[in-house]
């Protein structure tokens, strides 16, 4: 059984001028301990169906959400708002793009990394929380725990403030975890570090991640499997090195064609848009 | 002769907990019509430097010359109007309150460029020549999306014909297909306008394919300076082949070369 299944998703926004159409129907699914890559630009979708996982989405008066989200055979749309804020920080949990805003300023990372803990369980003394937070960011390869537990988050740099949000995210042992352009923010040295870890832990742990990238080759490192969103459709799936390899979709091969070489192969002559990037979707098939 | 020299050139900001040095004795010529690119990681200088060369900070030690004359030039009108500025977010750049073709006609106007009646003409004309629409100088910034506001800024920069401009990230906020149709233009426009850039980014496989010269900044100082193709085939500091073995790619000659760069470490 997947741990996300997500078919014919379809989402829009009511707003003052009528209905804007966001999702046209998206299929995607996600197995135990496997790392999937949404890739895209920006409005494509990406972050939008991450809020849906999430439940987040659902709790807007105008978002009109259609389709099934089924987490661990269960649908979303069948559960209470609450069940699903349950999910959150529990079975599913969140990374961001820049870990030093999404942490709180003005308490402790000890302090926030109690509150994650005891989102599982409640009754968890002050002791408790202390160990096992130290033992997730010992975990994170963080050098000293005791005293980034000590710490506010803007006296960390913003590698580290990454490391806390990893171990933060799997402290829980989520079945799934979210990650949303992680690091984009940082250095890209600290950017590759903290990726490399992220890859590590999951794997151990067997955490299947929903991956949201616009970085190919960040998603190339990361992924075992590759979805390619445009305007909220997506045009082509497959296993990574298919994909990278054999691109088949016009929009799949302009993106890859638009990324500057490190070997220095020229700027190449790319359209922004084209008739073909709204061509059917290609499937590679899982690739096992 | 070069057209910018920079040369010791050292910033020390004053700070509760003491000195921080900014910026350490750096010493670059920045020939005619070159593009020179700036990289290094966040706090390593790249962007005290250049606000240096705009004049927005002094230097505190050393001397920023321009075509031979120290800077800031007497009259900072004029250096201004020779060194322009392209920022990393357009829309932060931009006041939103104003049209786009009245952003490109200010500069015109404070710098007195053509007769009055001509400027509205110029104005379209600066629209046109990064392939944008004349009649787009009535839109507001925020109808646009993020590639034409890019296209804006860099119209506007443009349009007091400036010898120099300061590229300051400025296809980071834009997503690749975009990405590529700027850098394309810059080199374009670069090549029929005669201009020298100086781009600065941390996006090294960008830097690969628009820069002649490469300055690799590591907290503060200057620790290599070289052609493009040598820096990236034959790095000489372990820091530049450290940055460069950190970039993401996407292809196999790109893992290829990275590859033989970190057995070269």
């Amino acid at each position: 059984m997947s741990v996300l299944s997500i078919n014919d998703l379809r989402l829009s926004f009511k707003g003052l001028r009528g209905k804007t159409d966001v999702l046209h129907g998206i299929d995607l699914s996600i197995a135990k301990g496997e790392r999937v890559a949404l890739v895209g630009e920006s409005g494509s979708g990406k972050s939008v169906t991450a809020r849906i996982v999430l439940g987040l989405l659902q709790e807007l008066r105008n978002a009109r959400i259609s389709g099934d989200v089924l987490f661990e055979g269960q649908a979303l749309a069948a559960m209470t708002a609450k069940s699903r804020a349950d999910l959150r920080g529990t079975d599913m949990s969140m990374i961001f793009q820049d870990p030093t805003s999404a942490l709180n300023p003005t308490f402790t990372i000890g302090r926030q990394f109690a509150e994650v803990l005891r989102r599982r369980d409640k009754t968890l003394s002050a002791e408790t929380c202390a160990t096992r937070a130290a033992d997730a960011l010992a975990e994170t390869e963080i050098p000293d725990p005791a005293r980034v537990l000590a710490s506010y988050p803007f006296q960390l740099s913003g590698g580290m403030n990454q490391r806390v949000m990893i171990a933060m995210a799997l402290a829980n042992r989520p079945k799934l975890l979210l990650a949303d352009e992680p690091g984009t923010a940082l250095d890209v040295s600290v950017q590759a570090q903290t990726l490399k870890l992220m890859h590590r832990l999951v794997a151990d742990h067997a955490t299947a991640v929903l991956f949201i990238s616009h970085n190919l080759g960040v998603v190339r490192e990361f992924a075992d499997r590759v979805y390619v969103i445009y305007r909220g459709r997506i045009v082509e799936d497959g296993p990574t090195a298919a994909i990278f390899a054999h691109p088949r979709h016009a929009y799949t091969r302009a993106l890859l064609d638009a990324v500057p070489r490190i070997t220095g192969a020229g700027l190449p002559d790319v359209p922004e848009v084209s008739d073909a990037f709204l061509a059917p979707h290609i499937s590679h098939g899982s690739g096992s | 002769m070069s057209l910018l020299s920079i040369a010791n050139v050292s910033k020390t900001f004053q700070t509760p907990g003491g000195p921080v040095h900014a910026v350490k004795d750096v010493e670059i010529d920045v020939q005619p019509g070159e593009c020179l690119a700036i990289v290094g990681e966040s706090g390593s200088g790249k962007t005290t430097l250049a606000n240096m060369v705009l004049g927005i900070l002094g230097a505190t030690e050393g001397t920023i010359s321009f075509e031979g004359a120290a800077l800031p030039i007497k009259r900072l009108r004029d250096h201004r109007r020779m060194i322009q500025l392209v920022q990393q977010n357009p829309l932060s750049a931009l006041n939103p309150m104003r049209s786009v073709g009245a952003a490109i006609r200010l500069g015109l106007d404070t710098y007195g460029i053509g007769a009055r009646a001509d400027r509205w003409g110029r104005v379209e004309a600066a629209l046109e020549a990064v392939g944008l629409p004349a009649e787009m100088r009535n839109r507001a910034p925020t109808a646009l999306s993020g590639g034409q506001r890019q296209r804006v800024s860099i119209a506007r920069a443009l349009a007091v014909e400036p010898k120099l401009v300061v590229l300051d990230e400025p296809t980071s906020a834009l997503d690749v297909l975009v990405q590529a149709r700027v850098l394309r233009l810059l080199n374009d426009l670069r090549r029929d306008r005669g201009l020298t850039y100086i781009f600065i980014t941390h996006d090294l496989a960008v830097v690969r394919n628009v820069a002649d010269r490469v300055a690799v900044f590591q907290s503060g100082q200057l620790v290599e300076l070289g052609a493009t193709a040598q820096i990236f085939t034959t790095p000489q500091t372990a820091y530049a082949r450290s940055l460069i073995g950190a970039v993401p790619v996407v292809d196999d000659a790109e893992l290829a070369l990275r590859n033989q760069l970190a057995e070269g470490a």
